[in-house]
């Protein structure tokens, strides 16, 4: 290393522990078996976060937040600033990407048990960051203030109210008023560009401070397997396979974003008839598809449209606190009826999620992601070693 | 770069090779990155429509009766008219050329000056006191008959 740049580092290493946290690093290792494969999604959801959080920063510098500028400002951006069309269309399909991975990395935690003591917290600030992605997505449909993102928003804030006993107040909250105006517009964006990365930062900081503390979780089928083979180093094998997943991610990511331009379509009209299919972003499809089979009337002065919604908030909430209900994982690591109970869900999610565009691309999409975790984890399996040690 | 297998300075060995193409490989991926973002970052050029002439209303304007002066839009810039008398009007750029605020007149020494940093201007636009560096761009002014009995109208033109 040259002269400088050491005697900085010997400048910092004075006044910083700058030694401990290189033994810490050096010292940090990953557990090698055939499911290390799925310790790759939380850095894959972190990449396409840090891509939104970028991105979102260069979007704002020409962004205008109302009713009667925010179309027209997004237009500008797609036609008339350079580059302005690939950015947001990075944004748009980051965002998409970011929620499929956190969901994967959900469902991964969820199966093999890498939830269960001491990683609760771990389990409980990453739900929360789910909802926050999903929060997130919500409130950046409505901003380029189209036809499909103003109907979506109506239907979406119209579904909260349905909610008893707070409903009302969280509609009026939600919409910042009686009706989806330019106000709504303002309070979106104040959430999506503010209130949500401030809270979200907090719980990915917690998040990745306990994933540093308390290293991955070994999944309890596999613990013999991975105490049998030697662990993989952090520095530099883990960071490095990371490195790469980011890169080729971040090709791929290019790549659909210049072939299949986010598109804008036509500048909301709160006095048009809605379309033919005004639908929410996918991951709320399933909901949204639910509550489509609900017919109206009420029971007992709650309208049935609210049972869906009940059970949906009962189902999240059961997914929250799954580290304190499922017991038997922590102290015998199996616990099927856990792993039935988040089968039948992720079942039901896709395949509501498939009725709801008619179409199977989303079982293909959840049988394809499935296969590809396959091919990884066979791929990073340990080759025997034929020839003499060297 | 100094690596311990290089066996002689000039001979191409794998491990120089390779660091090459990461070395190379990085240095597109971050140029490939960037350069789309500075072209984002760096505005857009909008073209305005020029604008050559604006009418000013009329010379009673009881705005310029009082403060004996208006700020015009003159397109996107601010024009100052000043008045002089019922038939006298000068006109000048309204932003001071020392750091661009907008100057105003005060009849009682007839001055054009600039609250930002006391920049004085006398009425043909030259510096008299403060900091400006160039005498404000002067515009011309003519008055417009609109018909029997109505009062002119100002009309302010680049010169």
């Amino acid at each position: 290393m040259s002269r400088p740049a050491s005697r900085i580092l010997d400048w910092l290493a004075e006044r910083l522990p700058l030694a401990a946290a290189r033994d810490f690093a050096s010292h940090k290792t990953v557990p090698v078996h055939r499911y290390t494969v799925v310790y790759y999604l939380g850095g894959m959801t972190l990449f396409f976060f840090i891509v939104q959080v970028l991105t979102g920063i260069l979007l704002m510098l020409y962004y205008r937040p109302s009713a009667a500028e925010a179309f027209e400002s997004v237009e500008f951006i797609m036609t008339t600033v350079p580059y302005g069309w690939l950015i947001r269309s990075i944004h748009s399909w980051s965002a998409n990407l970011m929620v499929f991975f956190a969901f994967i990395h959900l469902v991964t935690v969820y199966f093999t048990k890498g939830y269960k003591s001491p990683r609760e917290l771990t389990w409980l600030t990453g739900c929360a960051l789910l909802f926050l992605s999903m929060a997130f997505g919500f409130s950046g449909y409505l901003l380029p203030w189209n036809q499909l993102a103003f109907f979506a928003t109506k239907v979406g804030t119209d579904i909260a109210g349905a909610v008893p006993l707070i409903g009302e107040w969280l509609l009026r909250f939600l919409r910042g008023g009686d009706r989806v105006t330019g106000g709504t517009l303002s309070r979106f964006y104040g959430w999506h560009v503010a209130i949500l990365p401030a809270i979200s930062l907090l719980m990915l900081g917690v998040h990745l401070l306990l994933v540093q503390l308390q290293g991955m979780s070994v999944p309890p089928t596999v613990k013999e397997e991975a105490a049998r083979r030697r662990p993989m180093r952090f520095f530099p094998n883990f960071a490095l396979r990371d490195l790469f997943g980011w890169v080729l991610a971040l090709g791929v990511l290019l790549a659909v974003a210049a072939l299949f331009p986010w598109e804008l379509g036509e500048k909301a009209d709160p006095f048009a008839p809605a379309y033919k299919d005004i639908r929410p972003e996918w991951y709320f499809m399933f909901m949204f598809e639910t509550l489509k089979l609900v017919p109206g009337g009420e029971i007992a002065g709650i309208e049935y449209e609210a049972i869906p919604i009940l059970l949906f908030g009962v189902a999240a909430l059961l997914m929250v606190l799954v580290p304190f209900l499922d017991q038997r994982s922590r102290t015998t690591g199996r616990s099927p009826t856990f792993t039935a109970i988040g089968s039948v869900s992720l079942v039901y999610m896709v395949g509501m999620t498939a009725w709801g565009y008619r179409s199977l691309v989303p079982v293909y999409a959840m049988l394809l992601t499935f296969l590809v975790m396959v091919v990884l984890s066979l791929g990073t399996r340990r080759v025997p070693r034929t020839g003499p040690k060297p | 770069m100094d690596t311990p297998e290089s066996p002689e300075a000039g001979t191409p060995n794998r491990r120089g090779f390779l660091n090459w193409l990461l070395g190379t490989s990085v240095g597109a991926l971050f140029g490939s990155v960037l350069y789309p973002v500075a072209r984002f970052l760096s505005p857009p050029e909008i073209p305005e429509a020029s604008t050559r002439q604006v009418e000013a209303g009329a010379v009673n304007d009881p705005e310029l009766l009082e403060k004996g002066f208006k700020i015009l839009r003159f397109g996107n810039e601010p024009v100052i008219l000043v008045r002089l008398g019922d038939e006298e009007f000068r006109a000048f750029a309204g932003t001071c050329t020392h750091l661009d605020c907008i100057v105003e007149f005060h009849k009682e020494p007839g001055r054009i000056w600039c609250n930002c940093h006391n920049g004085e201007y006398d009425l043909r636009g030259r510096v008299v006191a403060g900091p400006p560096p160039r005498p404000l761009e002067a515009f011309q002014v003519d008055l417009v008959a609109k018909g029997a009995g109505q009062p002119k109208t100002v009309v302010v033109s680049r010169a």
